[in-house]
């Protein structure tokens, strides 16, 4: 009996040294979880997963706090690469956090802009320009639609118009063969 | 020849281990990292690596402690216990080990490390080296063995899966469910090594 | 000379005798030119000309967009004198069908050239060489539309090697530049002789595939009579896809361009024969390109080559072969690789070497697609040392990763893959689907990553604005502090105080009492605030008479603005 103890409590002992040596050795610094995961959002900046940006969802969902299905721009497709990312289960969109719609643009009626500069502050990539009192204009490429501008305008200049397609961004579609009628007799 | 009698029961031994009695396949140990890790490619090479070094290392090092510490003290019945705290040891270990020595090895085979402590294969081929009274040169090359047939099952396994996501399968089948039947397919074709068997 | 070979390739049936016999007819303009703007490679050119406006043949319609395509990009011009009639979308000839912003021309009938002065590129630094070849808007014909004077600016080694000229035209039905090196091989090899001394090439090799023996004799006998040394016309064997840029190359020279290098990189440049010839007329007659040679064959009465004014409509330039009744569809470019264009009002654009006219007996519909079977007949096929059942496998199951791994982008969608396949998969549009597919990935990557720049910025600019506040706010009120302070101590005494600081010590004595003011009280603070503020509105401004030092400064930076604006000057495009 005593050999068994012994044995059994210098092995616990050895490996318990062991552990504890590695756990102070092996820190990770940082967390690369939440760069992977910000890497698949799609960094609209639009916070309708309830969270004041991008990088803060990331770090709720590596945190564990976040669904993962609480992004519309980043759609199906995305709740998808974070479930593969994650090991978790796909779950559909989110209703409360809105749809999933087309890509669109932040597009200023200019001659009813009066100028407040409210839609500037909102935006979150700093994509609008314009001076207090001056006609305000949106850079159309750095515009991630995320429509936060919308809301604060106080004469509703704003729209949000979907990408149309034209020849830079078309896409060939995936191959269909066609369904023909067969020559019956 | 003696020597060379010598040479072709290690060869044998090697040869038995990586194919005919593929640790994987045939004996069928280690199968959470062998359906958890064989996604990609390279994550089931960087597994196999992972686990050939510490398997050998944890033959080696369970037939000590089975010598000299629990046949001379009557302790056979602590071997089970024993083995996994010496595995858990080594594993963290050879952890240490290598974040000091290679950061780059460190890199490839980091994540995978922690996850041989649970791989049932690294306490089963031990255990089996024990049943098979091998000597210590003879466990190191069961061992060895037995981690390049994980290895290789694992590297296979990972090809085919890569190959798989592109396939038309029925949605009822897809994920792991066409997992399972490729894995039993391939555990079918490896039992036709047993036929190589002779050199009992 | 000893010829190389490249792997792979397919026979199809020339179908070249019947256009390739007659000479090229210049066709007249016609009664609308409809001239897209974006006809090259790279960012869309602006239109310099309104609705209203008359232009002259030649005169630049639209110039490059260099600001956000960087040089990729090239000029369009008008094709004949007349007038603008608009500036809006029309159909492109794309296989989208889409519509872009397109010039429309109502000739005059005059034909009015601009002032055609020839450019001597030998008396011109290199850089102005090749701006003049961007504002000639000439672009690579041989269908892919580069612009050719970023293929003289990448040359970056002082010698070419080897120059090699692309006279193969391996696709079927397509006859321009077989014509083209017959009727007027002196004029194509004087674009080669300007394009090699522009690139300062050692050796010249005008590859020309055998079945063209007409062009051969025309191209060597312009060779011979011109004295150029180091200059070979090669006969090539016929085999599609020969004229490949990067199969020709291996051909004539051996030398296989691996994945991620250039030809370029092992001294090897390539231009077709109908660019040569543009680079002639540009350079040497001082003309834009606004013509090119197109065939028009296949489910026509009279296939022939034209010399067709770009922007013309194809249904313009194919009555002149006509087409048969049964014609459901017109194909820019040869069955191999031309696309299906969405209708015959379509323009013909510098890409246009050749309008197939099209019907359901000519190409009859593609059995249906059968699975794959793993033959490997495609991997035999592929010019390009491919393996394309893999990159089938994984664009048809959309893992583009693996399709690219396996090289998706070294395709060059030449067809011969889907020319043998037993299952008639369409192998050609899974790599299209899948290569745009991969591209949208990309944008779409690209402007998310910018945008977590610009946001992370933000965050960054926020507070440290706040922290700028934060302290600005502290320095003022201890500012104040010190100043109503020091006011409150300087009125006590009230003795020889000057009028301003009278009122204080009125003010602040008639708040508080003389004794305690060693700790202003916030009545004291605020009437020395009302002092400063009287004492600041009868001041100068400091705008009124600035110092000798303060104008200094002012004239400091307003040079420093003129400067600046002086080096925008130069980056602006440059107007007419």
């Amino acid at each position: 009996m005593l050999p068994a103890l012994l044995v059994m409590a210098l092995g616990a002992v050895l490996l318990g040294a062991a552990l504890g040596f590695a756990a102070v050795k092996f820190r990770v610094e940082g967390d690369p979880l939440t760069e992977k995961i910000d890497a698949i959002l799609p960094q609209t900046q639009c916070g309708q997963c309830g969270y004041p940006g991008c990088k803060p969802y990331a770090t709720a969902i590596a945190k564990g706090e976040a669904e993962i299905n609480q992004c519309p721009p980043g759609g199906d497709e995305g709740i998808r690469k974070l479930a593969d990312l994650l090991g978790r289960e796909y779950k559909p969109l989110s209703a409360e956090h809105g749809v999933e719609k087309p890509k669109a643009l932040a597009v200023i009626d200019e001659q009813r802009c009066i100028g407040c500069t409210l839609c500037i502050q909102a935006c979150p990539v700093d994509a609008i320009v314009g001076a207090a009192k001056q006609m305000h204009t949106v850079i159309a490429a750095q515009c991630t639609g995320c429509e936060l501008c919308v809301p604060p305008c106080p004469v509703d200049c704003i729209a949000m118009v979907p990408i149309a397609e034209d020849i830079s961004n078309w896409k060939w579609k995936y191959p269909v063969v066609a369904i023909r009628p067969v020559a019956t007799r | 020849m003696q020597r060379a009698s010598l040479m072709t029961s290690y060869f044998l031994i090697i040869l038995g281990a990586v194919l005919v009695n593929n640790v994987v396949f045939v004996r069928i140990l280690g199968l959470c990292p062998f359906m958890g890790v064989s996604k990609k490619l390279e994550t089931a090479i960087g597994m196999g690596a992972a686990t050939t070094f510490v398997l050998t290392m944890a033959c080696g090092t369970s037939y000590l402690i089975d010598t000299w510490l629990l046949v001379p003290n009557h302790l056979e019945y602590l071997r089970t216990l024993s083995f996994i705290v010496t595995i858990a040891a080594i594993v963290q270990l050879t952890e240490l080990a290598i974040q000091k020595t290679s950061p780059v090895l460190h890199q490839v085979l980091g994540i995978y490390l922690p996850l041989i402590t649970t791989n049932c294969a690294v306490l089963g081929v031990p255990l089996l080296n024990i049943g098979l009274k091998h000597n210590l040169v003879e466990s190191l090359l069961f061992g060895f063995g037995g981690a390049v047939g994980f290895t290789l099952a694992m590297i296979l396994f990972a090809g085919i899966r890569e190959r798989l996501e592109g396939a038309d399968i029925p949605v009822h089948f897809r994920g792991t469910a066409i997992a399972m039947i490729t894995a039993g397919l391939m555990s079918l074709a490896f039992m036709g090594f047993a036929g190589l068997d002779k050199y009992k | 000379m000893r010829l190389f070979n490249f792997n792979g390739g397919v026979k199809p049936e020339p179908h070249k005798k019947n256009a390739a016999g007659l000479p090229i007819a210049v066709l007249p303009a016609p009664s609308f030119l409809v001239i897209p703007l974006h006809q090259s490679i790279g960012g869309t050119p602006r239109p310099l000309v309104n609705a209203g406006d008359f232009v002259l043949k030649g005169q630049r319609i639209g110039a490059g967009d260099f600001s956000t395509a960087g040089e990729m990009s090239s000029a369009v011009h008008a094709s004949t004198s007349g007038q603008v009639v608009a500036v809006e979308e029309r159909c492109m000839p794309h296989p989208s069908g889409l519509s872009a912003l397109c010039v429309i021309i109502k000739p005059d009938g005059r034909d009015q050239w601009i002032a055609r002065q020839p450019f001597d590129y030998r008396h011109h630094s290199p850089s102005d060489t090749r701006a003049y070849l961007r504002d000639a808007g000439i672009v690579g014909l041989g269908g892919a539309v580069f612009p050719t004077h970023l293929k003289i600016s990448s040359g970056k080694h002082s010698a070419l090697d080897t120059l090699i000229i692309n006279g193969a035209e391996c696709e079927p039905f397509i006859t321009c530049d077989d014509r083209l090196m017959r009727e007027r091989a002196d004029a194509v090899l004087r674009g080669i002789g300007i394009l090699r001394e522009l690139l300062n090439a050692k050796q010249v090799l005008i590859g020309i595939e055998d079945n063209k023996p007409e062009a051969l004799a025309a191209m060597t006998a312009a060779v011979q009579s011109s004295n150029q040394n180091g200059m070979a016309v090669v006969a090539v064997p016929t085999r599609y896809p020969a004229g490949g840029a990067k199969q020709l190359i291996r051909v004539l020279t051996g030398i296989e361009v691996p994945h991620g290098k250039r030809a370029t990189d092992y001294g090897v440049q390539c231009f077709n024969v109908g660019t040569a010839y543009a680079v002639y007329e540009a350079v040497a007659l001082g003309q834009p390109l606004i013509s090119r040679i197109v065939t028009v064959a296949g489910n026509v009465a009279a296939p022939r080559n034209y010399e067709v004014l770009i922007g013309t409509p194809m249904k313009d330039v194919m009555a002149h072969s006509q087409p048969l009744d049964d014609t459901d569809r017109l194909i820019m470019g040869g069955p191999m690789m031309g696309v299906t264009m969405p209708g015959n009002e379509v323009p013909v654009v510098k890409a246009t070497n050749c309008i197939l006219v099209g019907s359901p007996k000519l190409f009859p519909p593609p059995p249906p697609e059968m699975p794959c079977i793993r033959c490997g007949e495609c991997a035999k096929a592929c010019p390009a040392n491919l393996q394309p059942f893999e990159l089938y496998w994984f664009s048809r199951a959309k893992i583009f990763g693996k399709a690219q791994e396996y090289h998706l982008f070294d395709c060059i969608e030449c067809g011969c893959c889907a020319y043998v396949c037993p299952s008639n998969i369409p192998l050609v549009d899974y790599y299209r689907f899948a290569k745009s597919e991969i591209w949208a990935h990309e944008r779409e990557k690209e402007s998310a990553d910018e945008a977590r720049e610009r946001y992370e910025f933000r965050q960054l600019r926020e507070a440290r604005e706040q922290q700028e506040k934060a302290a600005r706010l502290a320095a003022k009120t201890a500012a104040s502090r010190a100043a109503a302070l020091a006011h409150v101590a300087e009125s006590h005494p009230a003795t020889n105080a000057n009028q301003s600081a009278a009122e204080v010590s009125e003010s602040a004595s008639a708040a508080t009492a003389p004794d305690q003011a060693a700790a202003p009280t916030p009545a004291e603070l605020i009437a020395a605030a009302l002092a400063r503020a009287r004492v600041q509105a009868t001041e100068a401004k400091n705008t009124t008479a600035p110092t000798a030092a303060q104008q200094a400064e002012i004239d400091a930076i307003e040079a420093r603005r003129a400067e600046i604006r002086a080096q925008a000057q130069p980056h602006l495009p440059p107007d007419d």
